[in-house]
């Protein structure tokens, strides 16, 4: 070699600064995404949404595209339960406890609904067709003594609960779903037996019903121990202000 | 040491330390924290994982947890003068790297490469910026009573977005790390040998050896 000349400079003194580039570009579009990003979510939602209800190779949905169902499940693997080992269970403070087959729920009178099913953590779905009996059908079957003024509703997940007022469990658009979205309610959606509360939150409509309880008190359910609100109203609750669907 | 005297050239079978103990470390904690993130992210959000694993509270606690101690050994790691010298290398990008981007023969060594290629300044920045939208987001997702809703929606809706593209990004990595025996190995014992270093990172093995790197190359193997 001749002379003491380095042949090179270590990297890193010389070029220009862009992975720093980068990564404050990518925060300022961080910031900017949270300020306007539920705008841009709508638009996608709005243009793609109804695309992947129809995706037949289910692709679509692995796109966080909005406007679709998400699948919450609160234990470990949940049985599968169909018309032979089905069963739900009115209890508690009621004149005629009584237990029901899937069929006994089938031949009783039906109602069908379509709603938006709002989800507390922020996601929609337009327009959902439910049917199934009305609660207070099943209410007025039990036959609430005068001291019964909620309900404790449970889920043969083993874990989940959840709550209502006698009041808001009478309301119309209140039912023991049977089918959903043209067919019998799906196990990833609860089924066979699933409650929709129309004018509140998901959390509300609790998934694999396996009992109703009569209870003098409201007894907070699983996720209003966490925080959640317990009058889960949509637009009125959990300091959110989506539009009704109720 | 960066300047070995003449008397002591390098031999083809010499070990040059790629990765120091500190920045070995910040990797591992690092990579095992974004794996479990990733793991749970993917339970949380895909409708038949969250079905068969169920246990959602257990989960969003050890996404939300793993998550805020992410950036925690990137940011402890500054105490490290090793890690902070790989920063810089990380940061700064050459003629050289943009070329090397654009190359369709970018592994054949004839555009110099430092100490990382410009792939791998590339994947640091973009990754890094990711952790930072994922934990600002993630933030205002998760205590949701400090900020307005619509803020919340953002949030999520980048979340997604951001999630996505860092998921990939990782399997990426990974899948180059797999190609690369050696260099995946220099993770887990820091060295790699002479003959690695000057046919992926000629420019860096120049600059430990002080030989220039053409010279070096038997002409027959």
């Amino acid at each position: 070699m001749v002379g003491k000349v380095p042949t090179n400079v270590p990297d890193g003194l010389e070029g220009a600064p862009v992975g720093r580039r980068i990564f404050l570009g990518l925060l300022g579009i961080g910031a900017l995404g949270i300020a306007f990003g539920s705008k841009v979510q709508n638009a996608l939602a709005n243009a793609l949404g109804p695309l992947e209800e129809r995706d037949p190779t289910g692709l679509l949905s692995l796109l966080p595209l909005g406007d679709t169902f998400r699948f919450y499940s609160v234990t470990g693997s949940v049985p599968d339960k169909d018309a032979s080992d089905y069963r739900l269970t009115v209890s508690g403070l009621v004149g005629r406890p009584t237990t029901y087959t899937l069929d006994d729920l089938r031949t009783m009178p039906q109602i069908d609904i379509v709603r938006d099913f709002q989800c507390v953590t922020g996601w929609r779905v337009p327009e959902v067709h439910w049917r199934g009996v009305p609660l207070s059908h099943l209410l007025d079957l039990a036959e609430p003594t005068t001291e019964a003024r909620a309900l404790r509703l449970t889920s043969f997940d083993g874990t989940y609960t959840e709550s209502l007022t006698l009041n808001q469990a009478r309301l119309p658009d209140v039912i023991v779903a049977l089918d959903m979205l043209g067919g019998p309610v799906t196990h990833n959606h609860g089924g066979p037996v699933r409650l929709y509360v129309a004018p509140m939150y998901g959390y509300k409509s609790v998934k694999w019903l396996n009992g109703i309880e009569l209870t003098a008190d409201v007894i907070p359910g699983y996720w209003e121990h966490r925080g959640y609100s317990i009058d889960g109203f949509v637009g009125k609750s959990n300091g959110r202000s989506d539009e009704p669907t109720g | 040491m960066n300047q070995p005297d003449s008397a002591s050239a390098p031999t083809a079978g010499a070990r040059l330390l790629r990765f120091t103990v500190p920045v070995r470390l910040i990797h591992a904690v690092t990579g095992g924290l974004m794996l479990v993130c990733i793991a749970t992210a993917a339970i949380l959000y895909n409708g038949s994982l969250a079905v068969i694993f169920g246990h959602r509270y257990v989960i969003e606690q050890i996404h939300v947890w793993c998550g805020f101690a992410l950036p925690v050994p990137l940011i402890i790691g500054f105490a490290a003068p090793s890690y902070r010298a790989d920063l810089r290398r990380l940061n700064r990008f050459t003629p050289h790297d943009w070329n090397w981007l654009r190359s369709k023969t970018r592994r054949s060594g004839a555009i110099p490469v430092g100490k990382f290629n410009a792939g791998q300044k590339l994947n640091a920045a973009l990754s890094a910026g990711s952790i930072g939208v994922l934990l600002a987001t993630g933030t205002v997702m998760y205590f949701t009573n400090v900020t307005r809703l619509s803020w919340r929606s953002g949030a999520t809706f980048l979340h997604d977005w951001f999630s996505l593209g860092l998921g990939l990004l990782v399997m990426g990595h990974i899948a180059f790390a797999l190609r690369d025996s050696e260099a995946m190995h220099s993770m887990r014992n820091g060295f790699v040998s002479l003959r690695w270093a000057r046919r992926e990172h000629g420019l860096w093995a120049e600059e430990l050896t002080d030989v220039p790197a053409d010279t070096c190359h038997p002409k027959a193997e």
